[in-house]
């Protein structure tokens, strides 16, 4: 069963207010995206805890209504690693 | 479906307790059944870590324990040493970061980078 882009934006966007998201449909079946999301609320956290937190959001649909999703998540500010 | 949490728990952390690297994934890893799988079973044989792969596919209780044992919503799963390290895209991350032989060293994990093309 897919999910429509804009329910997902707003499930991210209704627990991460400051997040800038972009989202891509990598197979154009609303049912496999790639989510990159960088948000204030990742700072201090590593990565498990970043994508826990955007599963979170997600609650029951991650992996029923929603087959695959690619997470990207950045922390504010950018630390460059070089 | 009704798991009992506990059994299902402790077989898991008794699967973590007999390998230092342990892969929860979809199909084997001769044959994985699952892009993301195969993903990961790639990763780790790129850099040549020996683990241990439980496919959750032919046990449905593992198939939803593991999932609330690591509080992780989908398959593949890695651990080392036991010790949650991510699922497919960490994996991938840590892979082109080099983070991953860090994590390798620090948990003394023998590795050696192939010299294989991985295309």
């Amino acid at each position: 069963m897919p999910m429509p882009i804009d329910i997902l934006t707003s499930l991210i966007k209704d627990g991460l207010p400051d997040a800038i998201c972009e989202i891509e449909d990598l197979k154009g079946d609303e049912n496999h995206y790639h989510a990159k999301i960088k948000s204030s609320k990742f700072n201090g956290l590593n990565k498990v805890q970043q994508h826990q937190l955007v599963y979170s959001l997600l609650g029951k649909h991650m992996g029923t209504t929603l087959h695959a999703l690619k997470l990207t998540t950045i922390s504010e500010p950018i630390i460059n690693k070089g | 479906m009704n798991i009992d949490k506990n059994a299902i728990f402790e077989k898991i952390n008794k699967m973590l307790d007999e390998d230092d690297v342990v892969l929860f994934m979809k199909g084997d890893a001769d044959f994985p059944q699952c892009g993301f799988s195969a993903n990961v079973v790639g990763i780790l044989n790129y850099f040549n870590i020996n683990f241990k792969s439980f496919n959750v596919l032919e046990d449905d209780e593992l198939r939803q324990g593991i999932k609330d044992f690591s509080n992780w919503p989908t398959v593949p799963q890695v651990y080392i040493k036991k010790e949650f390290i991510g699922g497919s895209d960490i994996l991938r991350e840590i892979a082109e970061s080099g983070e991953i032989e860090d994590i390798l060293k620090e948990k003394k994990i023998k590795y050696s980078v192939s010299t294989q093309s991985t295309s």
